[in-house]
């Protein structure tokens, strides 16, 4: 029912990541399945509204404008591309999203292992209170406190700034508890030796304990890159400016003035969703472990 | 009496110093960002303010009205019909997908990468590409209903149509995680528990109803539970897509939350709203918990 137990299950993976077996010859290696014919609509289903998006963001705005809609497009509209870098800050957008990824997962793994350890291992007066407080949080909706945390960022003269979007993002109850879970697996006894070899506490942590922790630490990186880098409501409330906007909500500002520019609207989808769409490709194990994990979605 | 004397020893002056060092950052953030907003949430939800002036005591006055308010009983409404669909539709697809996926064959890869993709797909860039699949006029999903003789239809811009669209939006957007999860699951069903049944005359219907699906129970009530928490929190979605309409069709609790809060200056009103919806979801997943465990008790 936990996270633990839905991140145990995951582990059991294969080298991309998906859940698998071991290694099982395949019985009829050259014989067509009859599970093809229930999986290709599946997958078309699913494909269908991503390739037509491609495109249409290579149509001219006539052929957007036509029905039986164009399936082929004549020319490729590479100049779409370029249009809509024109038409919108998006580079700036892409930057100002990545500033505030990186500092949030930063945040994250720096402040959450500190605390994640100091859970596992220091007994420490109010250990246990502060540790059940923090977990109690992660049961309320965020909408139950976002008028209140609006206020306080607003107290810390934040509002319409970068700032507004890392400051209640550095840390996360759930990133604590996940590797507070994930340390206490590790074993006491090459942390126990350390210490009588007189090595500190940060030492012990920085040294030993995260060097063994890689995998833990990548899942918590890109839970909070693409809650990041996803997130839509926190910076609809919190930012104003044009200059100041995410990706996420740049791109809602652009949809909300070119409505009709289809072609150009999916050419703006195409490439928000081409830097997520990297990472999960070349760190799909961690895409998997992390999202069957916490189920956490922008 | 003598363990404990043991556990003070072991307690020494310099792990509490260094336990708070390493923990404090964090939870002072956790206390600011976390625990205050929850309390202070609570105080506003009995106060009448716009965010600017100064806000005024009324006591009860706002979960008083929320009976009398029909667009908050009606974006209950909406809320309920969008969970009640949204969760069994996207579990249900999920099971099966993932079971269709559980198997060794050429492209595997290529169909499971396609059932995953648009989990990590922004809320925002779904919503566009749908407005343009749902597009009335030139969208290609009433092109293809047309083939078989459906349609046309309005999807976002039929008030009849807007709330199911959205359903079917975020049924696309979500089916992934399920499969990732009931795949995981399915690696831990034993190979033998299917033989024997197979060796027992079970055909194909018979393992999925007597073992799959019971050997699986923990981890659907785990999705009930997760997918009705994050139903019943629907937002950027019908923002995007419907901004509440057409008329009032899409309104949902969140919706409305946020719209008296940073748009209507109703503020105290909107945090009523937020316990109301924070107390339902808290009822709902301890009695789906409640229940669930009995059946999955039962079950195997």
């Amino acid at each position: 029912m936990s996270e633990i137990e839905t991140l145990e299950l995951a582990n059991r993976a294969d080298a991309t990541g998906w859940p698998s077996r071991e290694e099982e010859p395949p019985k009829h290696r050259f014989l067509f399945s009859g599970w093809h014919l229930v999986l290709i609509p599946i997958a078309v289903v699913m494909v269908i509204p991503l390739v037509w998006m491609l495109v249409t963001s290579l149509q001219t705005l006539e052929e957007t404008r036509h029905y039986p809609p164009t399936l082929v497009p004549t020319s490729l509209q590479f100049s779409n591309y370029t249009d809509v870098l024109q038409q919108a800050p998006f580079a700036r957008w892409f930057v100002n999203t990545l500033i505030v990824t990186v500092v949030v997962v930063i945040g994250n793994l720096l402040f959450c292992s500190l605390a994640g350890y100091a859970f596992a291992r220091i007994r420490f007066f109010g250990r246990g209170v502060v540790f059940i407080a923090i977990l109690a949080t992660l049961m309320v909706p965020f909408q139950v406190v976002i008028i209140p945390t609006f206020l306080i960022v607003r107290g810390f003269g934040l509002i319409d700034t970068l700032g507004a979007l890392m400051l209640p993002n550095l840390v996360s109850a759930f990133g604590i508890f996940m590797l507070r879970q994930f340390f206490l697996t590790l074993p006491i006894e090459l942390e126990e030796a350390a210490r009588i070899d007189g090595a500190s506490r940060l030492g012990i942590l920085f040294k030993i304990v995260l060097p063994l922790s890689g995998p833990a630490l990548a899942t918590l990186a890109v839970i909070m890159f693409l809650w990041t880098w996803n997130d839509f409501l926190w910076p609809l409330i919190t930012i104003y400016s044009e200059s100041h906007m995410t990706l996420q909500l740049g791109l809602a500002t652009f949809q909300g003035a070119h409505q009709t520019n289809t072609n150009l609207l999916m050419a703006a989808n195409v490439m928000s969703m081409i830097p997520v769409l990297l990472l999960f490709f070349f760190a799909q194990r961690y895409f998997i472990r992390g999202i069957a994990t916490t189920g956490l979605k922008g | 009496m003598a363990s404990r004397g043991a556990t003070v020893r072991r307690w020494t002056t310099s792990d509490h110093v260094v336990g708070w060092a390493f923990a404090s950052p964090a939870v002072l953030l956790i206390l600011l960002f976390g625990i205050v907003p929850i309390v202070w949430s609570a105080v506003l939800s009995f106060q009448k303010t716009n965010l600017l002036a100064p806000p005024q005591w009324v006591g009860l006055r706002n979960y008083r009205a929320l009976p009398h308010d029909p667009l908050f009983t009606s974006a209950l409404i909406h809320s309920a019909i969008y969970t009640a669909l949204f969760v069994p539709l996207s579990i249900a697809g999920g099971l099966l997908t993932a079971i269709a996926l559980n198997r060794r064959l050429r492209g595997i890869r290529i169909y499971r990468t396609a059932v995953f993709v648009p989990v990590v797909v922004s809320t925002i860039a779904t919503v566009i590409i749908f407005l343009w699949v749902f597009d009335p006029n030139f969208g290609i999903a009433n092109w293809l209903l047309g083939k078989v003789g459906l349609g046309p239809y309005g999807f976002f811009t039929s008030a009849n149509g807007a709330l199911y669209s959205i359903v079917l939006m975020t049924v696309w957007g979500w089916i992934g995680f399920d499969v990732i999860v009931y795949l995981a699951a399915l690696q831990g069903i034993p190979a033998e528990l299917v033989e024997a049944a197979e060796i027992d005359g079970a055909g194909t219907w018979g393992i999925f109803r007597h073992v799959t699906v019971p050997l699986l129970a923990p981890v659907t009530l785990f999705l009930v539970v997760w997918s009705t928490i994050n139903a019943l929190q629907l937002f950027d979605e019908v923002y995007l897509a419907t901004n509440g309409g057409p008329g009032t069709s899409t309104y949902v609790p969140v919706f409305y939350l946020f719209r008296l809060a940073f748009q209507l200056g109703k503020a105290g009103y909107a945090a009523a709203i937020a316990y109301v919806l924070f107390a339902v979801i808290l009822v709902l997943t301890v009695v789906q918990l409640l229940v669930g465990k009995r059946m999955v008790y039962q079950s195997t």
